[in-house]
């Protein structure tokens, strides 16, 4: 079968910088990988690309069966990323925030807004502007919509950053239940004793390009 | 692809060669052949407009500006054609090659609006008095040169080529229908002010004036080919040496992780 | 696409009934602009009676440019152009949606403006078939044009200085249409006017279509 990310000798421009300079890497369906590697090392780059957001610019890139050179609109619409940004608007309410982006990617508000809960979010913050939010608020916030638009590729760019020890907790329930339910998952995270545990395999990134780790068990 | 790793050069290397092994200039036997043609023509064209051609009746030795401004507008107007089809083309089949035409043609096309302008300026001050009047040719030039400056400034923007290639291309698809557009209003706006002391650029010519400035557009048509294929050449040449840049880039950064 | 763009429509307004900005950053700058006519044009001579729709045009221009240059800057927010790409929501109506949203505010700026130049430029309104026309089709028209080159400007640092350099020249036929229709109504001379509406419609119709067909490239590329 065919895997879900597969790149070859990939590189991809930030701006006019190459910050992936050549990844090789294979993930298969259903499967959870960590990706780890110091800051600047283009873990965040990878994840980005794997998204569809950012140009290949040589080597083979192929996501959830589409190429990246050619067809990266199509392939945004099945993957989920939690970036370093909310991307929330500050001045809307949780719920506006919740009903816009759920609505604008087709997907069930009241998926996300039970995912909000399970994150432990309380239901009166829903009148609350995101501004007024803490950071850790906010990211469950992004996470909730990302879990509505149920993607089949999730990319989370240190999703326990911000979080307290029981929202970490949250976290991971989330990930392993998307899991599986067949979704794959690329995790880039710093907390490796936290993380290590969700991975089946570790692939460290550092200046661009990336490595196997032995697989984890 | 062959990729030269820059930390490899050394200090008294000189020079690199020619990328690719391509071209040392932008020079072409067919350009030799144009080039030539092109100074023919305007040596003819001087001949022509300077001593062969009678004054005209009306407007005097004046109207042997005409013979260099006219031919001028009308190149700018190609250029801005070629322009505009170019952005299409870029928007439509992502082609990087007419990115550079259309480029090309623009920085062209801004260089002959500001000599239009200039050379109406020129024109006006012995026929009616003043540098400048708001009548509807000026006008239009005016607004034609604004909207090229903005063009030429998204080209300057620091992006990569792809992002600036279609921001150009977006402005550049747009500069035809807002030429059209401008001109037609503001002809229009004008031709409310009936002023009768205000002559027109368009005297009634015939004879050696008309095929003096028939011939002037010809030549200023193959001047800006000419110029076009040069400029072209230049930004092709630009835009390889950016493509290795960038091939570099990646084995460096490659190099370096792997060392490390 | 409809759908979208009411959705993106909808949360551009809600945005700016939350923070705003417009209400009060751009409403006072529109009333600057007004008082700064009337201090350069001396009201005593007469000239800026005669000169009112052509300043009330440019005030509106100006208004324009801050209300596109806000449009984007909502945007800008970390993280929140990767997740618009990722939604897989149609660039049409993205761009659509936030051209009707910086419609409506320019209609409600123009409404507003026009409370200001007959308080503060004494003029009479009339011929208020044409006026009314006017303003829509001329709004349509700088809102299509306003919000394609805001968003080629959007992700650049230059986008404050790059902006007014390219919408200004591209709407000066809008706003000679504009004065000349406004001039018309106001001098109870509609006949006149009404032909101009034909260009504004020309234009809006133009820039539409660039638009939606742009806007996607540029979502993609850049």
């Amino acid at each position: 079968m065919e895997p879900v990310v597969h790149l070859r000798a990939a590189a991809a421009l930030l701006g006019r910088f190459p910050a992936l300079a050549g990844a090789d890497l294979d993930v298969a369906s259903g499967e959870v990988v960590l990706v780890r590697g110091p800051n600047g090392a283009g873990k965040t780059t990878l994840l980005r690309t794997c998204a569809g957001l950012l140009p290949v610019v040589s080597g083979e890139a192929r996501v959830l069966g589409h190429d990246l050179r050619t067809d990266r609109r199509t392939v945004r619409r099945h993957v989920g990323l939690l970036g370093h940004g909310t991307g929330l608007y500050d001045e809307l309410t949780v719920a506006d925030n919740l009903s816009f982006w759920t609505r604008a990617a087709g997907a069930d508000e009241r998926d996300a807004v039970a995912a909000l809960y399970r994150l432990g979010l309380a239901g009166r913050l829903r009148d609350v502007p995101v501004g007024r939010l803490s950071a850790g608020q906010r990211r469950r916030v992004a996470f909730a919509v990302l879990v509505a638009r149920r993607p089949a590729l999730w990319l989370l760019d240190e999703p326990h950053a911000g979080l307290d020890h029981e929202a970490r907790d949250l976290v991971d329930d989330l990930v392993r239940d998307a899991a599986a339910a067949g979704a794959t998952v690329l995790l880039a995270s710093h907390e490796l004793e936290r993380a290590e545990p969700l991975a089946a395999r570790i692939v460290t990134v550092n200046g661009g390009v990336t490595t196997e780790a032995a697989g984890v068990a | 692809m062959t990729t030269r790793l820059t930390n490899t050069d050394r200090p008294g290397d000189g020079p690199p060669a020619a990328v690719d092994g391509g071209p040392h200039s932008t020079a072409s036997p067919a350009t030799r052949v144009l080039g030539v043609l092109v100074l023919v023509a305007s040596g003819v064209l001087a001949v022509l407009g300077l001593v062969a051609s009678p004054a005209d009746t009306e407007l005097g030795e004046t109207v042997r500006l005409l013979y260099v401004h006219v031919p001028v507008v009308a190149a700018a107007y190609l250029a801005i054609v070629i322009t505009t089809v170019g952005s299409v083309a870029v928007l439509w089949k992502r082609s990087q090659w007419w990115d550079l035409v259309a480029g090309s043609a623009a920085e062209l096309a801004t260089l002959l609006t500001a000599l239009t302008l200039v050379t109406g300026m020129i024109w006006g001050r012995p026929t009616w008095g003043v540098f400048w009047v708001w009548d509807a040719r000026l006008t239009s030039t005016a607004v034609l040169f604004l909207l090229l400056l903005g063009y030429l400034a998204v080209r300057r923007t620091t992006t990569d080529q792809v992002s600036r290639a279609t921001r150009s291309a977006v402005v550049g698809m747009l500069l035809l229908p807002n030429v059209v557009i401008v001109n037609r209003s503001v002809e229009w706006w004008r031709s409310l002010h009936q002023d009768p002391t205000l002559i027109t650029l368009d005297p009634k010519i015939d004879g050696l004036q008309l095929f003096t400035l028939v011939f002037g557009i010809a030549t200023a048509t193959l001047l800006l080919v000419w110029l076009l294929i040069h400029r072209f050449r230049v930004a092709w040449m630009a835009q390889r040496v950016e493509a290795h840049e960038l091939d570099d880039a990646i084995a460096v950064r490659r190099a370096e992780a792997v060392g490390s | 696409m409809l759908r979208e763009a009411t959705l993106v429509a909808r949360k551009d307004l809600r945005v700016e009934l939350r923070s705003r900005v417009t209400t009060n950053q751009v409403v006072p700058f529109a009333l600057v602009v007004l008082v700064l006519f009337a201090f350069a044009l001396d009201p005593d001579r007469g000239v800026l009676e005669r000169a009112t729709p052509g300043l009330y045009w440019v005030a509106v221009l100006f208004c324009a440019l801050l209300a596109v240059q806000r449009a984007f800057a909502v945007e800008a927010a970390d993280g929140i152009r990767d997740a618009l790409r990722l939604t897989g929501i149609e660039p049409a109506g993205l761009y659509l949606g936030k051209a009707l949203a910086v419609a409506v505010q320019l209609l409600v700026l123009e409404v507003l403006l026009g409370l200001g130049v007959v308080v503060l430029y004494d003029t009479a309104l009339g011929g208020w078939g044409l006026l009314i026309a006017t303003c829509l089709v001329a709004t349509a028209g700088i809102a299509a044009a306003g919000t394609l080159f805001g968003v080629l400007a959007a992700g650049l640092r230059v986008r404050e200085t790059l902006l007014p350099l390219l919408l200004l020249p591209a709407l000066a036929p809008v706003l000679l249409a504009t004065t000349r229709a406004s001039e018309a109504a106001l001098g109870d001379d509609t006949a006149e006017g009404w032909p101009w509406l034909g260009l504004l419609g020309v234009f809006a119709l133009v820039y539409l279509t660039a638009g939606l067909i742009g806007f996607g490239a540029l979502m993609e590329d850049t």
